[in-house]
């Protein structure tokens, strides 16, 4: 697999966007959405460690043994996310508190899990790191888009800002920075995207189903 | 807080019923989230998942419990508990994976790839990493463990039950699979946050 740096870029960012095409790194989507803030935050975290985490499993790549694989990959995953963590604590105390330990479970993010082993355990260092710049972009692209609606709508604020309609003629919808808020802004966004992606291939069939 | 006064039973409970059902892990803080929607096409794969996480939940909760206050404290090396933690979890899972493959084939084959996903299945270090937000004692540790596990057990098993019905229904193309399924558990979370406020802990 020799692709080039531009299809890599394309495809972590859309064609094969982690969050609507593979259905991975579900839970922190929902559940740092409800502020622009956490998401950036939570965004950076995860951008940094699929790039580092890649980087490093792919240099790795031929001296890890097989059976013992996994249990590499997610020791490099951890020690990274540590940084992360220590980082965000030292910049950030009150955003720490509240996303503290969704930072902690980026270990288990399938996102960085899936993409080491499938891109990073074949593919050159460069070309991994691209990868998982490019996934932890598309994946920070979809967050910060669902951010956007929902805190807006259920706070009437942006980053904290209060928005002009706010106490005026909008009344905050508090669904939306709930829970089910979260599911359901992802379903919505999930079958837009779907939609365009079924529009784009014209040939039925290859569409992959969960 | 769970109040010392309590009996140590009634707090067990207490915690056990909040984290299965007002602070419930899936619909509530969004965990295990990656593996529900991968598994819960059925029912019967969903109980079988549902308890393999229970019965991981609830037993990695206390190791880590123990880990973290008898080892990790007095060592002064907490920020470490992330490494140790997944290290904790995936050996535990190890283990259940070869009981699980001797004493039931068809549970095996049924759960496949996902049995090693119960590592990176969030619902389980989720569990352990917020368990530490409140000065549990070892029992509470294991009534939280066990209470989240099964609150998502629930949770995977009724998502399970409504996507067997579902399958015969006609979804929009675009809303096939993940679309569908994150619309029903976002109804079941509606439901969810009638619980919150019945508990205060």
């Amino acid at each position: 697999m020799a692709a080039r740096p531009a299809t890599i870029l394309a495809d972590g960012l859309w064609k094969q966007n982690p969050i609507f095409r593979q259905v991975l790194g579900i839970c922190s989507t929902l559940a740092v959405t409800n502020l622009v803030a956490n998401t950036l935050f939570m965004c950076f975290g995860v951008i940094f460690t699929t790039a580092l985490s890649n980087l490093t499993v792919s240099l790795l790549r031929n001296l890890i043994p097989v059976r013992v694989r996994m249990m590499a990959q997610v020791l490099i995953i951890a020690s990274y996310v540590m940084m992360v963590d220590i980082l965000i604590k030292a910049v950030a105390p009150d955003i720490h508190r509240f996303i503290g330990p969704y930072v902690g479970l980026i270990i288990t993010n399938c996102i960085i899990m899936g993409r080491a082993e499938a891109f990073a355990s074949q593919n050159k260092p460069l070309a991994s790191a691209l990868d998982g710049l490019a996934c932890g972009a598309g994946y920070a692209l979809v967050l910060i888009a669902i951010a956007l609606v929902r805190e807006p709508l259920g706070f009437g604020t942006v980053l904290g800002y209060p928005l002009p309609a706010r106490g005026l003629w909008w009344h905050q919808w508090t669904i939306m920075v709930m829970p089910p808020g979260a599911f359901f802004m992802l379903a919505v966004a999930t079958w837009i995207a779907r939609a365009r992606f079924s529009a784009q291939e014209k040939t039925e069939g290859t569409e992959k189903k969960t | 807080m769970a109040s010392s006064d309590m009996g140590l039973f009634s707090s067990f409970v207490l915690i056990f019923v909040s984290a299965a059902f007002t602070d419930n892990i899936l619909l509530a803080r969004f965990l295990g989230m990656c593996s529900c929607l991968g598994v819960s096409k059925k029912v019967d794969t969903s109980l079988g998942l549902g308890v393999a996480v229970v019965f991981v939940t609830a037993s990695t909760a206390v190791l880590n419990y123990l880990v973290y206050n008898y080892l990790l404290v007095p060592l002064g090396i907490e920020y470490l508990k992330l490494i140790i933690f997944i290290v904790v979890i995936a050996a535990f899972v190890q283990i259940v994976e070869m009981i699980i493959e001797r004493v039931s084939e068809k549970l095996y084959n049924a759960l496949g790839i996902f049995l090693p996903l119960i590592t990176v299945n969030c619902a389980i270090l989720g569990a352990s990493l917020f368990m530490l937000n409140k000065p549990y004692t070892l029992l509470q540790a294991f009534g939280f463990g066990l209470g989240c596990g099964f609150g998502w057990f629930l949770a995977i098993t009724l998502i399970g039950g409504i996507r067997e019905r579902i399958n015969e229904a006609a979804v929009p193309k675009g809303l096939e699979g993940p679309g569908i399924t994150l619309i029903i558990i976002g109804i079941m979370a509606l439901a969810f946050v009638g619980f919150s406020g019945m508990i205060k802990i």
